[in-house]
């Protein structure tokens, strides 16, 4: 396993940005910065989406879209009460019990700020019992963030980014892995591809960049890189634990099914292949709910073939969540090999 | 058309691994079509005719695909978990056996029930297929499985694990063997992934920019002891579709298949239905907009392992079907 060319300050940069739903400039920046060099097209569409297009240099070539997203879940700042307290909303998939006591960062500027609780002191036993209403929580910028948050501005929660021994923390690895491994894939860009990347917006609140950038590029097919959460805990009671949806350290994690896709099996088949001839670990992530951008863009137009590769990360959308940097060394292994081996002869074979 | 329906029913096709139904039926309509494609999805588009002075570009849809199940995690001891594909409910799986695409069949089996009164949610529920462990299990994660029970011909009324949608294939090769001539541009789709959202539909009337969409779906009944509220019963004719929850059928389109409904000598009823919807609404919604509507085959047990249809009504949709089809459309 090599893991001494992986991008890894670049991860960091792209984790501690802050680019909730709908507001991804910051993380936009970055992304545009890197691609610049590496594309012969690079294009913001309306929705925000950049798309970085390499050309194939032979005929007849493949247009493959790649996307990974780059919003993350987060807050919204809705009102100010008084000398620094701010209302906020939840933005995409956060549980509201994760919130309270959490160090955040709110607007371009970062200002830290927490999202308070009444201390044990002032609480009666019966109300330790139930989950504090989110309506009930403020975020705390102090008096000196008087009047410097404006309804509106996106909030995060403030978790720098760390790498450690053989683990990566941080609060947006779903999904800046994934957008950290296509800035990747497209600086190896293999010459007989039509190589389109898209780097997303608002997938984390329903998949919508995907699906307009997906009618845009019409590619022959997709991948989507992502990152979904490891369940691998050992259960309470010693029982065999049946519902993990992935694990650390088991490789990158091929869909099958998801609550919005069924991947097209000519692509799943593909991937394992290359994974066993190339001797990668890899796992298929658990059929059941939840969704990639696969969800929006295997249904545009005439039908895009589509099947999603995730990382695994323990404790998803919450403050900080955990990574293997082997996994994403494999990720991105295969993805390489997978590109590297791609023809159009797949969309001719049997399903 | 029993041979036809027998086959159909009895292949496997959970959504999404339609492979083994479209190959059937490839063959089926082979000798009648003028144009076969199969598009990015799996829909298999069957074209018959060109567009004739009066003529409309119309695309008619069936869907291949049934519910069924997927293995999440082989255990220890080769016990298969499974989540579902569809609409399957957890009261029609204990006992039941699935077959999967890869041929192994299983029986499901569940955690001991802590009450006779209550069903398992299907985390309690398993595959035994047979093996003694994770080693010698044939199924890996990922694996997909249909129900597994063979046709049942009542006579007048026919049973099938997969009457939703397989007979709305039958009456589709039917229509499609019948249709002497027609000055429309008609595409016969047998579409891919209904059971999971209608996903097939909507990409290949992308492709088709059809002017009118008709899909060719079974409906709920509520004929039968203590069940539920409708006014569509078994035998009283194919429905025709007024709305259902994810759709109101255009009011022309209905308008039009009553009167010929009427002028043919065809029973038919109206439906009005409260659950549920088909391929007509990803039609109806595609690109600027699709007048749409629904040809329906009354089913009692739908998304059970033992669906029944009236093989009357079978007939009767495949006459309505060709007579709408043979003419010029008029919408008013």
């Amino acid at each position: 396993m090599e893991t001494q060319n992986l991008p890894l300050d670049l991860l960091e940069r792209l984790s501690n940005a802050c680019a909730v739903s709908g507001d991804e400039s910051e993380v936009r920046k970055i992304v545009l910065e890197a691609v610049q060099p590496l594309a012969d097209e690079v294009r913001v569409d309306a929705l925000g989406n950049v798309l970085a297009i390499k050309h194939a240099q032979s005929q007849p070539s493949l247009r493959v879209m790649l996307a990974a997203h780059m919003d993350e879940v987060g807050l919204m700042i809705v009102d100010e009460e008084e000398g620094g307290l701010y209302k906020f909303e939840i933005v995409g998939g956060i549980d509201p019990r994760q919130l309270p006591g959490k160090p955040v960062w709110v607007g371009k500027d970062h200002l830290p700020g927490v999202i308070g609780a009444r201390p044990i002191h002032l609480t009666t036993p019966d109300e330790r019992k139930s989950a504090i209403a989110t309506e009930s929580l403020r975020i705390d910028l102090g008096p000196e963030g008087s009047k410097k948050a404006k309804p509106g501005d996106r909030a995060v929660f403030a978790t720098p980014f760390k790498s450690v021994g053989p683990s990566l923390m941080g609060k947006a690895l779903d999904d800046r892995l994934g957008v950290a491994t296509l800035i990747e894939l497209l600086r190896q860009a293999p010459p007989h591809l039509e190589f389109q990347a898209a780097f997303t917006v608002q997938e984390e609140i329903g998949l919508r960049g995907a699906r307009v950038a997906a009618y845009a590029l019409n590619p022959d097919l997709a991948f989507v890189l992502d990152a979904t959460p490891a369940h691998d805990l050992p259960t309470w009671d010693g029982s065999e634990n049946t519902a993990y949806n992935t694990r650390l350290g088991r490789g990158p994690a091929i869909y099958v099914a998801d609550g919005t896709t069924l991947s097209d099996p000519r692509l799943v088949r593909f991937l394992l292949r290359v994974a066993d001839e190339h001797h990668l670990p890899y796992q298929i992530r658990q059929p059941g709910g939840g969704g990639t951008d696969a969800g929006a863009i295997h249904r545009q137009r005439t039908g895009i073939p589509s099947v999603s590769v995730s990382v695994p990360i323990r404790h998803a959308h919450s403050a900080v969540s955990i990574a293997r940097i082997e996994d994403w060394a494999n990720t991105l292994h295969l993805m390489t090999q997978a590109l590297h081996a791609l023809t159009p002869e797949i969309l001719n074979m049997e399903r | 058309m029993k041979d036809l329906i027998r086959k159909l029913v009895e292949a496997i096709g959970p959504s999404g691994y339609e492979q083994a139904v479209r190959e059937l039926i490839k063959e089926e309509v082979a000798p009648y079509a003028d144009e076969i494609r199969v598009d990015a999805m799996g829909n298999l588009i069957v074209r018959k005719g060109e567009k004739r002075e009066g003529g409309l570009r119309i695309m008619t849809a069936a869907h291949m695909d049934e519910i069924g199940v997927i293995a999440t995690h082989i255990e220890e001891d080769g016990f298969v978990r499974f989540t579902t594909i569809g609409g399957v409910r957890p009261h029609t799986c204990l006992g039941g056996r699935v077959q999967f695409v890869n041929g192994v069949r299983g029986v499901i089996g569940g955690e001991k029930l802590d009450s006779m009164e209550r069903v398992h949610s299907f985390d309690r529920l398993y595959i035994d297929v047979g093996a003694t462990s994770k080693e010698d299990c044939p199924v890996k994660v990922g694996d997909v499985a249909a129900f597994e029970r063979p046709f049942l011909d009542l006579g007048k009324r026919l049973v099938a694990k997969s009457m939703d949608d397989r007979i709305a294939c039958a009456v589709q090769i039917e229509a499609l063997r019948r249709l002497q001539t027609t000055p429309h541009e008609v595409y016969f789709v047998f579409s891919t992934q209904e059971e999971v959202g209608t996903r097939g539909a909507a990409t290949a009337a992308f492709g088709i920019d059809p002017e009118l969409g008709l899909s060719v779906d079974v409906t709920l009944t509520g004929d039968t002891p203590k069940g539920m509220k409708m006014a569509v019963a078994l035998g009283k004719g194919p429905a025709i579709k007024v709305r259902d929850s994810g759709m109101l059928a255009d009011p022309r389109v209905v308008r039009w298949m009553v009167e010929m409904a009427e002028k043919a000598h065809i029973p038919y009823q109206l439906e009005v239905l409260e659950a549920g919807s088909t391929d007509a609404r990803a039609i109806q919604l595609t690109r600027a907009g699709v007048i749409s509507g629904c040809l329906s085959i009354p089913c009692r047990y739908i998304h059970s392992p033992s669906e029944m249809v009236d093989y009357d009504d079978v007939q009767n949709a495949v006459s309505l079907l060709v007579a709408l089809l043979s003419q010029p459309v008029n919408l008013v």
